[in-house]
């Protein structure tokens, strides 16, 4: 039998069809990988048994004729989504004993196509970072460094874990979420795919909130295809999402393989910031290079006010997320470390509770929702979003989808940034844009830098067009020829 | 607008997060770092412009009847309570 961890999920299932394996080899198998690769710590807790228990049952499924989008698949999960009975920390102290009673909406719907769970992945603490080092759990290792001979290389954030667990070949694929960045940019720093669906398209039921206007979950998969089986079975309306989109769900496979010609490709000019890298300048002119080559149409296109994203999403992120994290009060779940009275109770509570990048963005956002400052930040934040929804909006009056970096840098080595905030944020700079107007957008792996490490190009497409995504997504993926191969962790 | 000592700790204070005097001072700064740097927003002209505070601009909020969906649910919600007691949380004392 060759290797079951090296499979795309597309060939998983083929493979399970044809009865070359069965779910429980292939479950069992991801279980090894995952115990040999324990120091890239991706998962904060393995869950062999139910995922064995799991792919058993999809084995019994599949003999009846039962067969989900993701019938015997070994997934990741985000330690963001709660799963019913399976403690849930999204990575902080204040929920490291945190058993969740209900099932969030993506986890049962992917439980539904199939999908056996092997575990729950490591990530920044409350989904706040960018390089997988504010977790309460410890920081995340990238099996890319091995290429660098860099043990403490960080897989990037706030999705570290699933976007290790991937590229490592711990499982076929991972669900991550996304606010600012934390698909795309781990995905790229890491080598594999990672998709950022329409606001809305997935409900937010049950994943713990960090900014509710911009979080969103997707997949994290070694293939664009993989990326649009997934996505299938996350989607769908959900009446406890106020948010949950009602619009149609396409076949987001059918587009795959469709040919790119007369397809208009907008390259921002903005996006040439200062201090990019060469190499990822190079890399982006190449890729569209190639999308020209298939016969898209590439035009410079101008979003004047990209420059603004970064700074309106640390504030309207911050103002979000400190009222979302209100609810930790150590009163009716989560840590409580007791004070002389209610008030000492609270404040001590979320002052052991929150880890340190996790304090700073709630007195950030508490202080721009304040009175007296409301106005000058948060409502101005607010404005400023609406002008960078609107540069998209019309741009894609002239282009079908814009191509960009995914992050300005390649993975960088861990404590490298974390003295200098800013400089650790402007690692978001080009994906915040998309998560401020709420529009899907997908890394794919798309070359190397000089001294190896992978890097990736970023497509973003109107609102609910995931299907041009996939497409574009798709032919740049074959004509990059990045190969899917997952990268096997040797370091102890 | 930079923050000073006294900004900082009544920030602290609304969001009940205790801030120990030797982290005082280094909070100052990595705030006013942040906010220094977001203030470029005023460079931008929004006279005029609607705030947008949906996901998607034009997003338009559903209604559903006021209906009790769900059984009682009491121990799955005590379940995770630090201290409760005969199906109630357990809290400090609130009234002095």
């Amino acid at each position: 039998m060759s290797d079951l961890t090296a499979l795309t999920i597309a060939e998983a299932l083929e493979g399970l069809k044809a009865r070359e394996y069965t779910a429980e080899e292939l479950t069992e198998e991801h279980i090894k990988s995952i115990e040999a690769s324990r120091a890239l710590n991706a998962f904060v807790l393995e869950t062999p048994d139910q995922a064995v228990d799991d792919a058993k049952a999809s084995d019994a499924r599949r003999a009846r004729g039962e067969v989900g989008a993701l019938e015997g698949i070994p997934l990741g999960v985000k330690d963001l989504f709660c799963t019913k009975d399976v403690r849930t920390t999204a990575c902080s102290h204040i929920l490291e004993n945190f058993v969740p009673p209900y099932e969030s909406f993506v986890t049962r719907k992917l439980r539904a196509a199939g999908a056996c769970f092997l575990g729950k992945t490591n990530l920044d603490e409350f989904a706040m970072g960018s390089s997988n080092e504010t977790s309460y759990f410890g920081p995340v290792r990238n099996p890319w460094g091995q290429v660098v001979d860099d043990a403490g290389l960080v897989p990037g954030g706030s999705s570290g874990g699933s976007a290790s667990a991937v590229a490592a070949g711990l499982c076929l694929g991972a669900i991550g979420t996304d606010t600012g960045g934390s698909i795309r940019q781990p995905a790229a720093f890491c080598g594999i795919v990672g998709m950022k669906p329409t606001y809305g398209r997935c409900s937010r039921w049950g994943i713990v909130a960090f900014a509710s206007s911009l979080d969103q979950a997707g997949p994290m998969t070694r293939t664009v295809k993989d990326a649009a089986i997934m996505l299938g079975a996350m989607v769908g309306f959900d009446e406890n999402d106020s948010t949950s989109a009602q619009n149609v769900v396409p076949d987001f496979q059918a587009c795959l393989g469709q040919d790119i010609k007369g397809l208009r490709i907008g390259i921002p000019k903005e996006y040439r910031v200062e201090g990019m890298d060469q190499e990822i300048e190079a890399l982006w002119t190449k890729g569209a290079g190639l999308l020209e080559e298939q016969g898209a149409e590439v035009i410079e296109i101008s979003l004047p006010k990209t420059k603004y994203a970064l700074p309106t999403y640390y504030i309207i992120a911050p103002a979000e997320a400190s009222s979302n994290l209100a609810r930790y009060d150590g009163m009716r779940f989560g840590l409580r470390v007791d004070g002389e009275n209610l008030e000492e109770t609270y404040m001590k509570t979320r002052a052991e509770g929150f880890g340190a990048e996790v304090r700073r963005r709630v007195l950030i956002g508490t202080y721009v929702l304040s009175a007296g400052y409301y106005d000058a930040y948060y409502l101005k934040a607010q404005k400023v979003r609406r002008i960078i929804s609107e540069e998209f909006a019309s741009a894609f009056d002239q282009v079908d989808a814009v191509l960009t970096p995914t992050a300005p840098t390649p993975a960088f080595s861990r404590g490298e940034r974390t003295d200098d905030l800013i400089s650790m944020y402007l690692n978001d700079v080009f994906t915040v844009p998309a998560s401020l107007a709420g529009l899907p957008a997908i890394s794919i792996p798309a070359g190397l830098s000089s001294h190896g490490l992978p890097l990736g190009l970023q497509l973003i497409t109107r609102a609910f067009d995931e299907s041009t995504l996939f497409r574009v997504a798709g032919a740049l993926e074959e004509a990059a020829g990045w190969s899917p191969h997952p990268l096997k962790y040797q370091g102890s | 607008m930079s923050v000073d000592k006294s900004t900082v700790m009544r920030i602290s204070q609304l969001a009940r997060i205790e801030v120990p005097e030797c982290d005082q001072d280094q909070l100052v700064d990595e705030l006013n770092n942040i906010l220094t740097w977001v203030e470029q927003l005023d460079e931008v002209d929004t006279e005029g412009v609607m705030p947008m505070s949906s996901g998607l601009p034009g997003a338009v909020l559903p209604q559903r009847d006021d209906l009790v969906s769900a059984e009682n649910r009491q121990p799955d919600i005590l379940r995770n309570a630090p201290v409760s007691r005969s199906g109630f949380f357990v809290v400090p004392k609130v009234i002095e």
